[in-house]
């Protein structure tokens, strides 16, 4: 298990390390004139020259790689360009909101999506399948930052029972958090009713069945656990473009998130504000798949045992 | 006292998206206590789907027996309710499937798999449970230590002595099994069916093997019954289908179809043609058009079963004669 | 795919049943019928309206007029601009970006993949390795951070959806290409003596086109949405074209009072996007009839 788990780790830091050489080589190509932008009218050559000195531009491109990674490796991911304040503070500021943000919508992609999927696959071509397929395929089409606004103009605007934007409260997250699960879960009961339509139909299911177990036994005890694996993968990607459509979501509602700030640092050419950003999300998502990894050991005797032996 | 099962012009049929398939067709079986009966046919004739309409777990809402009788022990089948049929399924009949790779729940240990039936027909404590999972493995000869580990841990000729052991594991009286070996390796095959036949006696159950190899039919059932589109075409003694002088076309061509050693003629001789659309449903006898001596009323009419002996019978126009 | 044993399958048999099993999907054949509309509008835009002086003009006099007003089908935004013609406009930019986009990403994808697959090897192991790095990053958030680097237009957008695209299809091609690759008859093809882009050209590509084009279409509307998603946070087609998300951005502050300024580009994208899903499903099914409703 420990091996199995240390493997994991070993592959991981690789990618992470990868994808921070990867977004910096990215964002080193931005205009040569950060310099200007960041100083404004009041630009001179000289002003220009002593800018860039300073935040290490005119070294080579490989040196200041790796003075960016020794900083951030000891926790410090260095001073924002656009203000001039070390990024620290207010980014640990940030990360609560993009986590409420985050988890709830997977909590709720979880709800809403595996049960629906559980009961249109064993009812098939059921008239609750039948509705539940096609309101999935509408809903996977419908652009998240539009559901936002129509969702923001109802409950905000006309009813006013909800708070348009900020963060802070509960309330503030409940429309984000409808926002950004609804396409989710439509992916979730898609992918949950047709691996649940795999294992029905698998001899296992037979022989539980020719043993005279009653159907809610066969669904829970050899079906659903089955269908787990590939449910739980489909979490981690459903993970991964959560915290990619969080940037939108947090822009409609104005949420105090690492989405907004990331989109700040882009219109203000900071790129220290969005390595740390984007190296913050592969980094969480990296970690969450590593997690779900172990988790399938957990439920995948065939895989334990492979670890366990070899 | 009656027959253990006994199966009166059955009918099956799966309504598909493309049409309705006549699986079974008017199916007659009998089957005593401590007997084993062979279902012998090629695959598509129906034979699983009879099984299957035996513990009526024919597919949802596809599959559906549409006419006849399945009396065990007296008690017609089809007119049972489910709670009904889930007391019967596991513990009064049992049915062990075709490939054992796939029909163990790949999750959970074997010990739970077995245990599962006791769990669910009997009141035993779960000490006494333990207990009979160990005897239960010993029976099929594995070691009961092995009972925590999961299915890929066992070989396939191992995973099928497991199925074995959840299929037997309340003493069912009739036990169901579809190509057993099938799947197996040839060395293993004839390891299992011995197993099965001194459990079959050990357990005092009745058996109905369903297999396309006759040779395993010979070693191991005590009647036998061919079945060919949803028919059954002839059925007798072990002796009458391997040694009386006549048989239906079918049982013929199907002898004749197997590679034997000291036959003089160095060619097989396989039946022509293929078996017919079930998805049509046809006039006439069911092998007209693939037998040698199709005459002109076996196009028109269904020939009924006919005994030539007080053990046998055939399902041809040419034997009827001998009934008068 | 399934494995196929001896010969390879016959194509053309098998190209008119996949036919004719997506014209028997009710769903897939709507899709298609109403994406050939947004085609159509798409193509023929200028004969329903000027570029210049309905979909670009400011006109100050014209603002927001509702839908049907004074001619205006879907009424003006609050620049005065038709918006019936930024709608059809906008078609043209969004279809032209995705298709771009997928097309790009298709070759690059059936490229690097076939190539990887085929050969395996060390090239295999680095470029998957590689592949690894750019999907630990989500799409948008790739498609962000070249749009930051490169700036925002047309073009940079087109780049930057492509390198987010194109690893995703390296890996479905790769596997589907390795999947064909162990099949029997290519086997056979190698053991002819053909030669190796022979092999993939004629064997290997062919037979594991499949899910690779119900992936692209899918991808397609992926991309649609993308594309839609960085005009609103204002990272995508710059403004005063007519591109369905930036429209939406642009009119999200007055949503309160003209709601449908907000609810006609959304509903818009929304359509397009649905359609095209329900083609690449209908395909799904059309090319592995058993994977039926996946």
């Amino acid at each position: 298990m420990l091996k199995y788990i240390s493997r994991r780790v070993l592959i991981l830091i690789p990618v992470l390390l990868g994808v921070s050489f990867l977004v910096f080589a990215i964002l080193a190509m931005m205009p040569a004139d950060v310099a200007a932008v960041q100083l404004g009218v009041s630009a001179t050559p000289e002003g220009i020259e002593k800018w860039n000195e300073e935040h290490g531009l005119n070294d080579p491109f490989l040196k200041r790689y790796f003075d960016y990674m020794g900083g951030l490796l000891t926790g410090d991911p260095g001073v924002s360009w656009s203000s001039n304040t070390p990024i620290k503070t207010e980014f640990v500021q940030r990360i609560p909101s993009t986590m409420a943000l985050t988890a709830g919508t997977i909590v709720l992609v979880i709800l809403l999506g595996v049960p629906v999927g559980v009961i249109s696959a064993i009812r098939q071509y059921s008239i609750f399948d039948n509705i539940s397929r096609l309101l999935a395929m509408l809903l996977t089409s419908l652009p998240a930052f539009w559901l936002g606004l129509l969702l923001m103009l109802k409950f905000a605007l006309e009813l006013d029972v909800l708070p348009a934007t900020g963060g802070g409260s509960f309330a503030h997250y409940i429309l984000p958090w409808i926002t950004l699960s609804t396409a989710m879960a439509a992916q979730m009961i898609r992918m949950t009713r047709s691996t649940m339509l795999e294992v029905i139909r698998a001899d296992y299911v037979q022989t539980a069945r020719a043993k005279g177990a009653r159907p809610v036994r066969v669904v829970m005890v050899h079906e659903l656990r089955n269908a787990l694996l590939p449910i739980i993968t489909v979490v981690g990607i459903i993970l991964g473009q959560t915290l990619g459509g969080a940037i939108v979501t947090e822009t409609i509602f104005a949420l105090p998130g690492v989405g907004t700030y990331l989109l700040q640092g882009i219109f203000k050419y900071d790129m220290p504000v969005v390595m740390i950003s984007v190296l913050f999300i592969a980094a969480v998502i990296g970690v969450i798949n590593l997690l779900i990894d172990i988790l399938y050991m957990y439920i995948d005797p065939r895989l334990r045992s492979q670890f366990v032996k070899g | 006292m009656g027959p253990l099962l006994e199966i009166r012009d059955l009918h099956v049929e799966y309504k598909t998206h493309d049409g309705t398939v006549y699986a079974v067709n008017g199916v007659d079986l009998s089957l005593g206590r401590g007997e084993t009966l062979g279902l012998v046919g090629e695959t598509g004739a129906g034979k699983t789907t009879t099984a299957l309409s035996i513990l009526r777990l024919l597919p949802d809402r596809i599959g559906q027996i549409r006419s006849g009788k399945i009396l065990l022990d007296g008690a017609d089948i089809t007119a049972m309710s489910e709670p009904q049929m889930r007391e019967i399924r596991g513990n009064r009949v049992s049915m062990i499937f075709q490939d054992p790779m796939t029909s163990l729940n790949p999750i959970l240990p074997v010990g739970r798999q077995i245990e599962e039936a006791l769990l669910l027909h009997t009141q035993l404590s779960k000490e006494d449970r333990a207990k009979r999972v160990d005897e239960m493995l010993t029976a099929v000869g594995l070691q009961a230590s092995r009972k925590d580990e999961y299915p890929h841990q066992f070989s396939g000729g191992m995973k099928q002595r497991i199925v074995i052991a959840i299929a037997l594991a309340c003493n069912p009286e009739l036990l169901l099994a579809d190509e057993p070996t099938t799947a197996l390796d040839v060395t293993i095959q004839a390891q299992v069916l011995q197993m099965m036949n001194e459990l079959k006696k050990q357990f005092d159950t009745s058996m109905l093997l369903i297999t396309h190899d006759l040779g395993v039919v010979a070693q191991t059932c005590d009647k036998v019954a061919i079945m060919y589109g949803g028919h059954i075409v002839e059925s007798g003694t072990v002796q009458d289908i391997y040694e009386a002088r006549e048989h239906h076309p079918y049982t013929t061509g199907l002898f004749r179809s197997i590679p034997e050693m000291n036959r003089d003629s160095d060619r097989l001789a396989p039946i022509p043609g293929l078996m017919p659309d079930p998805m049509l449903r046809q006039e006439g006898c069911s092998f007209h058009d693939r037998c040698p001596h199709c005459m002109e009323r076996c196009r028109r009419e269904k020939p009924d079963s006919r005994a030539v002996s007080p053990t046998h019978s055939i399902a041809c126009f040419r034997h009827e004669r001998k009934d008068r | 795919m399934k494995k196929t044993a001896g010969n390879a399958p016959k194509r053309r048999g098998q190209f008119a049943s996949i036919c004719y099993r997506f014209s028997r999907n009710r769903m897939a054949m709507l899709g298609l019928a109403v994406f050939l509309a947004v085609v159509f509008f798409a193509a023929t835009a200028p004969m329903f309206a000027d570029y210049e002086a309905d979909a670009v003009k400011q006109n100050v006099y014209a603002k927001f007029f509702s839908p049907g007003q004074e001619r205006h089908i879907l009424g003006t935004d609050m620049y005065g601009r038709d918006l019936f013609a930024r709608i059809i406009f906008g078609a043209r930019l969004s279809l032209l970006i995705s298709l771009s986009t997928v097309g790009a990403s298709l070759v690059l994808g059936c490229l690097i993949g076939s190539l990887c697959a085929y050969y395996g090897g060390w090239l295999d192991t680095v470029t998957m390795r590689i592949v690894d790095i750019f999907l630990a990053l989500p799409m948008t958030l790739m498609a962000v951070t070249v749009v930051a680097a490169l700036g925002t237009s047309t073009t940079n957008l087109i780049i930057s959806l492509t390198i987010s695209m194109v690893p995703p299809f390296v890996r479905i091609v790769r596997s589907a290409v390795l999947q064909v690759k162990g099949s029997d008859y290519i086997e056979a093809a190698v053991a002819y003596g053909s030669r190796d882009m022979r092999i993939i050209l004629t064997h290997v590509l062919p037979n594991a086109i499949g899910p690779i084009i119900v992936q692209a279409t899918l991808n397609l509307a992926s991309v649609l949405l993308s594309v839609a998603a960085l005009g609103f946070i204002g990272l995508g087609v710059p403004s005063p074209q007519p591109e369905w998300g930036t429209m939406l951005a642009e009119s999200k502050a007055q949503m309160r009072y003209y709601p449908w300024q907000v609810i006609i580009p959304g509903a818009a994208i929304a359509v397009t996007v649905l359609s095209i899903n329900l083609i690449g499903d209908g395909l799904r099914d059309a090319l592995d009839p058993k994977l039926k409703n996946g």
